[in-house]
């Protein structure tokens, strides 16, 4: 059918009086004690890329999971092609011509790039016994289809992060799906490789598939989307023309008002000195790092993936040994080598993934938020679970944590309200110096500003804080400094007023070493 | 900071969160009712049990009858209660059998050397707590998985008992030893005593302690833990002696029901044990489980043995019954996650 790019894309749905490849209808799902999905409406046109955006929680992933059968509505219609369907498992799903392409990737690692492709419908030649000529064909085949260009034989596992969802998206396209759905394909893609996805998705639509696309990345949704269909709460807000609307009304619409103020950036008076570090060195990973934090600073740590930064925080915390370099807290020195040295010493680290590293995610929200600090309400040895709970209940009101109750499994919770409790488990410490590491790493835009909030308050009440982050106007946004490293050192460290976009890229990447 | 905390620390409303939290709450709730169901499904598998072989056995349902179970659970009980520490925090522990045997033999050893008994049986736990420590130590410091190092000791201990003893069962307790730790007290055998004694403490330490709290912790999520100050490895040695000390409470009391300790005693109970505690919904991934579903798998298990004999069920079925019933109780638990 052809899109033509001038045309305004929202008479789609309608083209040439067809049903649309896919039509939502008053949808609803809960889960014990979330409502997920609430009457939610969508239409997806065949040869149309549709995103979805909202926050986290906002039931994006519900309703994928409902689409691709994981998961059972509780009320509400879905129709393919204008026939009214029930999906009762994934499998069910791509018989009917739904393939999904998943954000954590599902490949296996040892086996090569055409049989991850062909797994579990290998082309047979008897009972039993697979055509391995034919599989290796049809697979060189669909990847030249795609543009792809990989070697079907060169194991998974040897691949890099996009190459592997590259594979993941030839493996969601082998069946020449009529809806295809794409669960954030670029979050961990660079600006080339999604170029190069962008590529195959716009061949994809012009062959007359639907798309639905869900993403953080609202910037980008403009190149790829026909329309924007926006969640909010469980609920359905709008769908829009993608080329008409702009990155602030779909925050607006997702977060239900209006941001005034991306960064709540404050400046306050600095303190004493918080903390010093000397010639922190670790043998192949940090070289001689050396940096001060003074009470209410925020200081920003910029650098590119593997140039040290979590490896510093890491180092400083004592979760990592460290062959040298000497660490002041307040001008006493510490000796940290264990992650309790460091909290004794007033030293709290909020670790750069939340799920692996920050909660226990099995446990409550009060069990995680006094897992740091469990000695303080557990004299002689023995917890007293209301001195507990009164210490979780009062960080979930300062942090407007929402939870339905402090017993609530953490697992269970969205991304930011995770993130805070995690938080709160550093706040309830009492810290001289915060180490956020990634903390605002896939929450959405509403939680982000938030923790930017508690950020500001926690400096404002004498806090050094050391920001890293790989969003750069995140660093440039918050930070009263920025450190930047390259390799494994500190190559600049750059007053507020003197950090702009372009010299931290030009420190990050090693380019300005002698400007 | 400990007092300013607790100094700072308002009186709070019990619930102070917004309406359509509040509806979040009371549907998960009502979702309670299903869970709870589910979770303590194994109550409801052991009172059908029990009624069946009520109506299939005039016997069953007597006092003495019921007491003769609560007797063959309690050895088990006292060793999977052990484990169900161990595998709170996602580890195992197959030496426990052999732990066990080593301590009884140790005890009764002491006890043929005119040791006072009270101080054999300090002297036996001694041996439990330290081959739990050795476990523990072995776990962290050589960073070997824990089923691996277990599996080792095992038989370590194993060799230990049967060299230490020459191969030769020990008899002749004081008399005194045998009353106290296997007479009765009242009506009830002292090894229920025992049992219901180690239960309560094992519940108090779960609930109410931080060795209890990291255990669970630990389970959940070692790395969080860890990053959040926890000293793991001392915790995790901490509950490795736990497990070794409840063991060397079923050797001795074992020995005192036997009036014997023997060097191949109580092996192969490591998997009974494991069996009552995953029975229990003691998740074998950590993170989950608990005292109460531990002592009903143990009770559903000697409940099983104890019917089966008495309908005369022949021995090999009587095998076959209990592992199809292990299967059986896994895949409810499978069912409700």
């Amino acid at each position: 059918m052809g899109t033509d790019p001038g045309e305004p894309t929202a008479r789609a749905a309608t083209t040439n009086g067809r049903p649309p490849a896919l039509r939502v209808r008053g949808v609803s799902k809960a889960f014990p004690g979330v409502r997920a999905l609430r009457d939610v409406g969508l239409e997806v046109a065949a040869g149309e890329v549709h995103a979805l955006v909202g926050e986290n929680g906002a039931g994006k992933s519900t309703l994928m999971k409902i689409l691709f059968g994981v998961h059972q509505p509780d009320a509400g219609t879905i129709e393919l092609g204008g026939r009214t369907v029930t999906i009762p498992s994934p499998q069910a799903a791509q018989r009917l011509g739904i393939s999904m392409v998943h954000q954590e990737l599902s490949l296996v690692p040892a086996l090569d790039v055409a049989r991850n492709v062909f797994l579990g419908r290998e082309p047979a030649r008897g009972p039993g016994l697979v055509d391995w000529p034919r599989l290796y064909r049809d697979a060189r085949a669909l990847l030249d289809r795609l543009g792809i260009r990989l070697d079907p034989r060169i194991p998974v596992r040897r691949l890099s992060t996009a190459q592997k969802q590259m594979v993941e998206i030839a493996r969601a396209l082998a069946w020449r799906p009529s809806l295809v759905i794409l669960d954030e394909p670029t979050s961990s893609l660079t600006p080339a490789e999604i170029d190069e996805l962008f590529r195959i998705l716009r061949g994809l639509r012009d062959d007359g598939v639907a798309i639905l696309y869900i993403s953080h990345r609202l910037e980008e949704l403009g190149q790829i989307a026909d329309r924007v269909t926006v969640l909010r709460d469980g609920g359905y807000v709008a769908t829009l023309d993608a080329r008409r609307t702009t990155i602030p009304e779909l925050i607006r619409l997702m977060v239900g008002r209006s941001l005034e103020q991306q960064f709540p950036k404050e400046v306050v008076p600095l303190g004493d000195e918080a903390l010093r570090v000397i010639g922190l060195t670790r043998r192949g990973v940090l070289r001689d790092v050396s940096f001060a934090i003074r009470a209410s600073e925020i200081v920003g740590m910029a650098g590119l993936v593997g140039a040290g930064r979590s490896e510093t925080a890491r180092a400083l915390f004592g979760a990592d040994p460290h062959d040298a370099g000497e660490v002041y807290v307040r001008g006493r020195r510490v000796t940290v080598r264990s992650p309790s040295d460091a909290i004794r010493a007033g030293i709290g680290l909020l670790p750069e993934d939340r799920k692996t590293q920050g909660l226990v995610l099995p446990l409550s929200v009060a069990t995680n938020i006094s897992l740091a600090t469990l000695p303080a309400v557990s004299p002689g040895g023995v917890v007293r679970h209301r001195l507990r709970a009164a210490l979780a209940r009062r960080f979930v009101r300062d942090l407007r944590i929402r939870t339905p109750n402090i017993a609530f499994r953490t697992r269970n919770l969205s991304g930011g309200n995770q993130q805070k409790v995690v938080l709160a488990k550093w706040l309830a410490s009492d810290p001289r110096v915060l180490i956020f590491d990634e903390p605002t790493r896939g929450i959405d835009v509403g939680a982000k500003v938030e923790v930017y909030h508690l950020m500001t308050d926690l400096a404002r009440r004498g806090v050094g804080i050391l920001l890293i982050s790989s969003e750069l106007p995140e660093v440039l946004g918050m930070s009263d400094r920025v450190l930047v490293m390259h390799e494994g050192r500190i190559v600049a460290d750059l007053p507020r007023t003197e950090a702009t976009q372009e010299r931290v890229i030009a420190h990050a990447s090693g380019e300005a070493v002698h400007a | 900071m400990l007092d300013r905390e607790r100094a700072q620390m308002p009186v709070m409303p019990p619930e102070a969160t917004t309406p359509r939290l509040e509806q979040a709450a009371n549907r998960r709730r009502r979702g309670d009712v299903a869970q709870f169901l589910l979770r303590y499904g194994i109550v409801l598998a052991l009172l059908a049990l029990q009624i069946a072989l009520a109506f299939l056995s005039p016997v069953f349902l007597t006092v003495d009858n019921q007491l003769q179970v609560l007797l063959q659970a309690s050895i088990n009980a006292i060793i999977a209660l052990g484990l169900t520490f161990v595998i709170i925090t996602a580890g195992i522990d197959l030496s426990v059998g052999s732990t066990a045997a080593l301590a009884g033999m140790v005890g009764a050893k002491a006890m043929g050397a005119e040791v006072p008994w009270g101080v054999a049986i300090l002297l036996a736990l001694g041996v439990g707590l330290a081959v739990g420590a050795a476990n523990g130590l072995l776990i962290t410091r050589l960073r070997i998985t824990p089923f691996i190092v277990t599996l080792g000791t095992l038989s370590v201990v194993r060799g230990l008992t049967l060299i230490y003893s020459e191969g030769r069962p020990v008899f002749g307790f004081p008399k005194a030893f045998n009353e106290r730790v296997a007479g009765d007290l009242g009506p009830v055998p002292m090894p229920v005593v025992i049992a219901g004694g180690v239960a309560l403490a094992s519940w108090f330490v779960l609930r109410y302690t931080r060795l209890g709290e990291y255990a669970y912790a630990i389970g959940g999520n070692e790395e969080a833990t860890r990053l959040s100050g926890v000293a793991v490895d001392r915790t995790k040695v901490g509950i490795y002696m736990v497990c070794g000390l409840f063991a060397a409470i079923a050797g001795v009391v074992l020995s005192a029901r036997l009036r014997a300790a023997e060097p191949n005693a109580a092996s192969g109970y490591e998997l009974d044990a494991i069996a009552a505690t995953v029975m229990g919904g003691t998740s074998l991934f950590g993170g989950e489980g608990g005292v109460v579903g531990t002592i009903i798998g143990a009770l559903i298990i000697a409940t099983l043995r104890n019917g089966l004999n008495l309908l005369n069920v022949q021995a090999y079925y009587q095998q076959l019954a209990i592992g199809l019933v292990i299967i059986l109780a896994v895949a409810l638990d499978r069912f409700r996650q």
